[in-house]
């Protein structure tokens, strides 16, 4: 419990067996009480037996679907189970668990949260194409949202009990899609989105990519799927 | 006179494939369907390539072959575009299976650890 609330943190997971038990360690250290899924997605190493053995409860799919799958999976046990709120935290370590509660307070007046860097706490950069396209998003999304948006592509997001029963439902599994698709989808049916001030991690392990190729091809898509999010139904 | 063979071989061995596959319950009555009637409007056709100048002429094409291969290409098209929306809506399908498996294989590993 946590704001009087029953929580649950969802880690999707894929090959994640260096970072996933430790994760899992600092958020039951962190917020005893709350209740904490992880999802493998299809992993080949031992990612599914950590994690169990590390306190978390395990959902595993059978073959690699991405964040998209896991997370449906995520909100679908979320919903069933009748916790009222969701929080998505990343396996690789970025994600600081002991701002989860500061996530949770702003769904007071919020139905969904993100944890967003660029917004004052932390020290992030990106430059490049990937910053291009970090901007556009923020501006698009932000004047969508009518609210402030700074890092729309952020994995630490929170959610009530309202957008976890339509995300049960409707989450999409492309690339980019689990993140832009669903914060446009959720603006244009009325869910009010707020942000919150965080600092997130270097990741534990894996690096992010940096090259300027990947990082122009990160824009089209994100153009793209912006583009699409819009005139879908 | 020779092409006429060769057309008429080829479209007979298509009507061929497609029955042999529907016997073989490899082709799904829909696809079956679609096929058979390629076929039957492939074969008179290979028979007879002339038989549509008249109507290539009346909306104003030079000769039945052109029109032949214009609707060939569309159909194809076509064809292209339901395919990948049938792979979009299986991956759907699949995905929402391996889900649901997920979690019921949860379900199962809690109930049987609470029973312990």
């Amino acid at each position: 419990m946590i704001n009087g609330k029953r929580v649950l943190v969802v880690i999707p997971a894929w090959n994640e067996q260096a970072s996933v038990a430790e994760v899992v360690g600092e958020v039951r250290g962190e917020l005893p009480g709350v209740g904490v899924l992880v999802v493998d997605d299809g992993s080949a190493d031992q990612t599914a037996a950590i994690a169990t053995r590390a306190g978390a409860t395990v959902a595993r799919l059978p073959y690699n679907l991405g964040v998209g799958g896991a997370m449906r999976v995520g909100y679908r046990y979320g919903y069933e189970h009748g916790y009222d709120v969701v929080v998505k935290v990343d396996a690789d370590g970025q994600h600081d668990p002991r701002y989860v509660p500061k996530l949770i307070d702003a769904l007071d007046e919020a139905d969904f949260v993100i944890g967003a860097r660029f917004a004052g706490e932390g020290d992030y950069t990106v430059k490049g194409p990937r910053k291009w396209a970090m901007i556009m998003l923020s501006r698009v999304l932000s004047w969508l949202g009518r609210t402030r948006l700074t890092d729309t592509t952020s994995g630490f997001v929170a959610a009530n009990r309202r957008t976890v029963e339509l995300l049960a439902r409707w989450y999409p599994v492309e690339y980019l899609g689990d993140t832009i698709e669903v914060l446009v989808r959720l603006m244009r049916n009325g869910y009010r989105i707020r942000q919150v001030p965080v600092t997130m991690r270097p990741r534990a392990a894996g690096t992010p990519s940096h090259s300027p190729v990947k990082s122009t091809i990160y824009l089209a898509r994100a153009f793209f799927i912006l583009l699409l999010s819009m005139v879908r139904k | 006179m020779k092409l006429t063979i060769l057309t008429a071989i080829t479209g007979f061995a298509l009507l061929v494939i497609i029955f042999e596959l529907v016997r073989r319950r490899q082709l799904r009555e829909k696809y079956a369907l679609l096929w058979a009637t390629v076929g039957i409007v492939v074969v008179p056709l290979a028979l007879f390539p002339r038989l549509l100048d008249a109507v290539s002429l009346a909306v104003g094409i030079a000769n039945g072959a052109s029109l032949v291969l214009f609707l060939g290409l569309v159909f194809l098209l076509v064809l292209c575009v339901h395919l990948s929306w049938e792979v979009s809506r299986l991956e759907e399908e699949t995905r929402t299976l391996a889900e649901e498996i997920a979690l019921l294989r949860t379900e199962m590993e809690r109930a049987n650890s609470d029973q312990r």
